[in-house]
């Protein structure tokens, strides 16, 4: 895994986390700005899927393949699902779920870093 | 009596949400389990795809949100909660039995918990939006 945008992509999740909290706080919506920093998270996850299945086919250590790849795709759905389910509440609970949704993705980079060093 | 539609509003958004993760966690993980490598622990893996089932009938019955889904989400939910208190006891009775880990092993711990903890929520929304 590229590490850097592993940790970018962990760094940026958390700070979206604590922007919707805030919003959620000041009893806000979801804003423009909070879906623009989710946009540039999800192209980050792209990049990674690319790199990461580049670098599984490169290796010669024995990841499991399917467990990494799963959680690459996966990890792709969790923000615009999120996002969408969050923005059809009209309440500070929109907000709130998005920021559940931004919780998840150093989760799952955890997870996927567990994946590969395994 | 409120609308049964407020069980997707408000905090329900957020438990319909982690519901959801689940389910699609728990749906990937034990179609893999399933399809790779299902004589490694074929009750390990079944009770996987038995969690998968209950996470994603609760999560589109609690979104759903009418009288009759809420019904289904009820029993869903209390399935689950059984589950996950008869599955990790016996993770920790049985620990032979149990070699490669379930969602519900020793209560959800490679989980954080959340399991244990999203059942028990999920009843505590349904009756109080009842």
């Amino acid at each position: 895994m590229f590490v850097p945008l592993t940790w970018a992509l962990v760094g940026l999740s958390l700070a979206a986390m604590a922007y919707a909290i805030a919003l959620a706080a000041r009893d806000k919506r979801i804003s423009w700005p909070l879906l623009g920093v989710l946009g540039v998270v999800e192209v980050g996850l792209l990049a990674q899927l690319v790199v990461g299945i580049v670098q599984l086919v490169g290796t010669d250590r024995d990841v499991s393949g399917p467990f990494f790849v799963g959680y690459l795709i996966g990890s792709l759905l969790v923000l615009p699902v999120g996002a969408l389910w969050a923005l059809a509440e009209s309440s500070r609970w929109g907000a709130g779920a998005l920021a559940v949704a931004c919780f998840v993705m150093p989760v799952v980079e955890l997870r996927l870093h567990q994946i590969w060093v395994a | 009596m409120t609308s049964p539609e407020a069980t997707r509003h408000g905090p329900g958004r957020i438990l319909i949400l982690v519901y959801g993760v689940f389910a699609l966690s728990a749906t990937a993980r034990a179609g893999v389990q399933i399809a790779l490598q299902f004589a490694e622990a074929p009750i390990a893996y079944l009770l996987s795809a038995v969690a998968a089932v209950i996470y994603c009938a609760a999560t589109f019955a609690l979104a759903k949100a009418t009288a009759l889904s809420r019904r289904v989400a009820t029993i869903a939910i209390a399935i689950e909660l059984i589950g996950v208190l008869g599955i990790g006891a016996f993770s920790y009775a049985v620990p032979e039995d149990f070699p490669e880990a379930t969602v519900w092993s020793h209560f959800g711990q490679g989980y954080g918990f959340v399991p244990l903890v999203l059942p028990i929520l999920g009843l505590l929304w349904l009756r109080r939006t009842r």
